[in-house]
């Protein structure tokens, strides 16, 4: 224990900036400088607005055919002389794929956390968050593929498992005869192991900003490592923790391809979640956009402008939940 | 990007004489809490197997993650209470975290690491038995029953890297300007733009496509499907990334070097470009690289812009062309083995533009910011040096 932390090198206060009140000079130049800065983020400004806008003007139809019955019936037909928008359905399969996503992700990408910053030897810490990083990048049709490949028929022995033997649970019901797979639980799963860098890059950063000194004190008032953890770290990292489950959610819900390639869509209320069936509305726009009539269509837009607003709301709070101040989730 | 935050102004304290390095390098480790920890893991470790295998050859054979399951619920029974037994409550907890941690980080990165895994190892044999036949040609040929292969995923490279190049000529210029100007402004207009650009970063890759196809494909008819259309989708989903990654690095660029830059009469447009930009110039390419290597692996947005196609296109602004996403995707969909197969090795292609495409990031990022100089105009250079 002779290596307790040596004193803190700089009183605390000399870190903070002193604001700077000093305006320099504008020039025509500087003018015409801040006219293109001004312009570029206005771009940014409209792509967002346009977006809105298109959505919302395009989803009208669909809202005046069906008026409330979109909220109230979960009997999606887009198709034929009297299609029917009702979007219970696709809107429980799209929250209970990124739910299930979530339960899978969050614990362990907590651990993952933790092991990275705490547990495992400091050499390997840049090696394992630069490969959190990458994991991050790596593109979601590569989490189908495995997904659909390695992982549907690796599943199936625990899926009948977890049937025979859970069935008291209603989600895990299973009907005689049910046929196991293409399921929301198999795309959770894998949805979950797409999130899992996420999760765990925007929590180990927080993680990592955890007082060192507050940690050692807990060392060395004879506290164990877990306790230094739940005691200091955790409560510290909680809104990071917590922006990135937001963030993770966001991605949960918008992801496409891997649900497109895994699940058999139903379009109706699926609770059980180990059988074929569901529906989820990336997905299902994805797959039945460009083949429908314009009055399904405006039903889709619909659904994709609600998914929008929502991942919008969403990743605002994560923002400011993690921390108060912006972040950067890859640094 | 902590080396830059620790050269901010005021934050060089003149050391302590005799005080080590600072604290974040060398963490205090605490000590085991209680000795022997060894044996007594190795023991419980072994008895958990040894349980777990008899169990399981006396009550009938299960696939290895039951046995993996029951296996790790025996250990951390016999594990918990032997530490509880001899070292008590405190220590158990801690263990068990231990343990905890260990297979739960261990849990996730094991499928990330076999996503790759396996990709490499399906696809890398494809590319390599018809080398350069597999990355020049086009897949029109392609079939179930076609006795050769003269099919590739050529086609889709070239999509590929004319939709992103095209997102790239967008986003950049307007990403760092826009960076800029998050950084330079305190306005309501500067607040609301980063709030926005947050609240993009989310947005669903499927409805950026979507936005485009009723923006600009269908408006156009039959051949409005074009890489083009792709590439306004893919700059969609990589303005926000880029704003926002470009922004945190323009921000650790200490304040002291602006007011240098304005203390020697620089006006503001100089300071940024000649200055600022200049000192943050490798945090600014990781930032740009990662939105491309996102942008190289989106299918979604594609889906319903690009459309994919089977044959060569190499012209950008005319009709469907396809990318190596939506290649793989329409591979792996097929029942076809052969198709499957081919999946596989354009997923190998994709892995490795994105492997590269970032460890090139790393390597720029990696870099030490400012160990070039910033060259002053010569005019400046003369006045300051020469009194």
């Amino acid at each position: 224990m002779t290596t307790l932390a040596p004193p803190p090198t700089v009183p605390a206060s000399a870190g903070e900036e002193i604001p700077i009140h000093f305006k320099p000079a504008r020039t025509r130049a500087d003018r015409v400088f801040f006219a293109c800065l001004t312009g570029a983020s206005l771009i940014v400004l409209l792509a967002i607005g346009a977006i809105a806008t298109f959505l919302l003007t395009h989803s009208i139809p669909a809202i005046k055919h069906a008026g409330t019955k979109i909220v109230t019936s979960d009997h999606f037909a887009p198709t034929g002389g009297h299609p029917s928008f009702g979007m219970v359905g696709i809107l429980q399969g799209t929250i209970t794929i990124a739910a299930v996503a979530l339960l899978i992700a969050l614990p362990v990408s907590i651990a993952l956390a933790l092991m990275i910053n705490e547990y495992a030897p400091r050499r390997t810490r840049r090696t394992l968050t630069s490969i959190i990083d990458l994991l991050a990048v790596l593109p979601s049709i590569l989490y189908g593929l495995w997904g659909l490949k390695t992982l549907s028929p690796e599943i199936d022995g625990p899926t009948r498992w977890i049937a025979s033997h859970l069935s008291f649970i209603p989600l895990f019901r299973v009907g005689p005869g049910d046929p196991i797979g293409n399921s929301i639980f198999v795309c959770g799963i894998v949805v979950g192991i797409m999130v899992i860098p996420i999760c765990t890059s925007v929590s180990r950063e927080v993680m990592s900003q955890a007082p060192r000194d507050v940690c050692e004190a807990a060392l060395a008032l004879g506290g164990t490592k877990w306790g230094t953890i739940t005691d200091v770290i955790l409560p510290f990292a909680r809104n990071g923790i917590m922006g990135g489950a937001l963030l993770g959610l966001g991605r949960a819900l918008g992801e496409t391809v891997a649900v497109l390639l895994i699940l058999s869509q139903s379009n109706v209320v699926h609770w059980q979640i180990l059988t074929p069936g569901g529906g989820q509305i990336p997905a299902l726009i994805a797959q039945d956009f460009t083949s429908l009539p314009p009055l399904g269509q405006s039903a889709l837009t619909l659904a994709g402008l609600l998914l929008f607003t929502t991942i919008l709301v969403l990743n605002i709070l994560a923002r400011q939940v993690v921390m108060g101040r912006p972040q950067a989730v890859f640094s | 990007m902590t080396t830059l935050e620790t050269r901010a102004p005021g934050s060089f304290g003149a050391p302590p004489p005799g005080a080590g390095p600072p604290d974040t390098e060398r963490p205090v480790r605490p000590p085991r809490t209680a000795p022997g920890w060894a044996w007594e893991f190795g023991g419980s470790l072994g008895a958990a197997i040894a349980v777990d295998v008899v169990g399981f050859s006396v009550l009938g054979t299960s696939p290895p993650i039951g046995m993996f399951v029951v296996g790790l619920l025996v250990f951390l029974v016999i594990y918990g209470i032997v530490s509880r037994v001899l070292h008590g409550p405190f220590v158990m907890k801690d263990r068990l975290a231990a343990v905890y941690v260990w297979v739960g980080g261990a849990l996730a990165l094991f499928p990330l690491l076999q996503i790759i895994w396996t990709v490499t190892l399906k696809g890398l044999p494809v590319v390599l038995d018809h080398f350069p036949a597999f990355l020049v040609h086009d897949s029109a040929n392609a079939g179930p029953l076609a006795p050769t292969w003269q099919s590739g995923v050529g086609h889709a490279i070239v999509g590929t890297f004319e939709q992103v190049g095209i997102a790239t000529a967008f986003t950049v210029p307007i990403s760092a300007l826009t960076a800029i100007y998050l950084s330079e402004a305190d306005s309501r207009l500067s607040r609301i733009v980063r709030t926005i650009v947050d609240a993009m970063m989310g947005t669903p890759s499927i409805i950026a496509g979507l936005f485009v196809y009723l923006f600009w494909v269908q408006p156009r008819g039959v051949s409005g499907y074009s890489g083009f259309a792709a590439a306004i989708a893919l700059a969609i989903l990589m303005l926000p990334l880029m704003i926002r990654t470009a922004e945190e690095v323009i921000r650790v660029v200490p304040g002291s070097l602006r007011e240098a830059g304005y203390a020697v009469g620089s006006p503001n447009w100089r300071v940024s470009l000649r200055i600022v930009l200049p000192t943050v110039r490798t945090g600014l390419i990781t930032a740009m690289i990662l939105g491309v290597a996102l942008a190289v692996g989106e299918t979604a947005p594609t889906l319903f812009t690009a459309h994919g196609s089977s044959q060569f296109n190499f012209n950008p602004f005319h009709g469907p062309q396809a990318n190596l996403p939506l290649q793989i995707f329409s591979n792996i969909e097929s029942f076809s083995p052969q198709f499957v197969k081919e999946g596989y090795g354009a997923a190998f292609v994709l892995v490795f533009i994105v492997l590269s495409l970032f460890v090139v990031a790393r390597v720029i990022g990696s870099a030490k910011p400012g160990r070039r100089r910033i060259r002053l105009p010569r005019r400046l250079s003369k006045e300051v040096v020469s009194p």
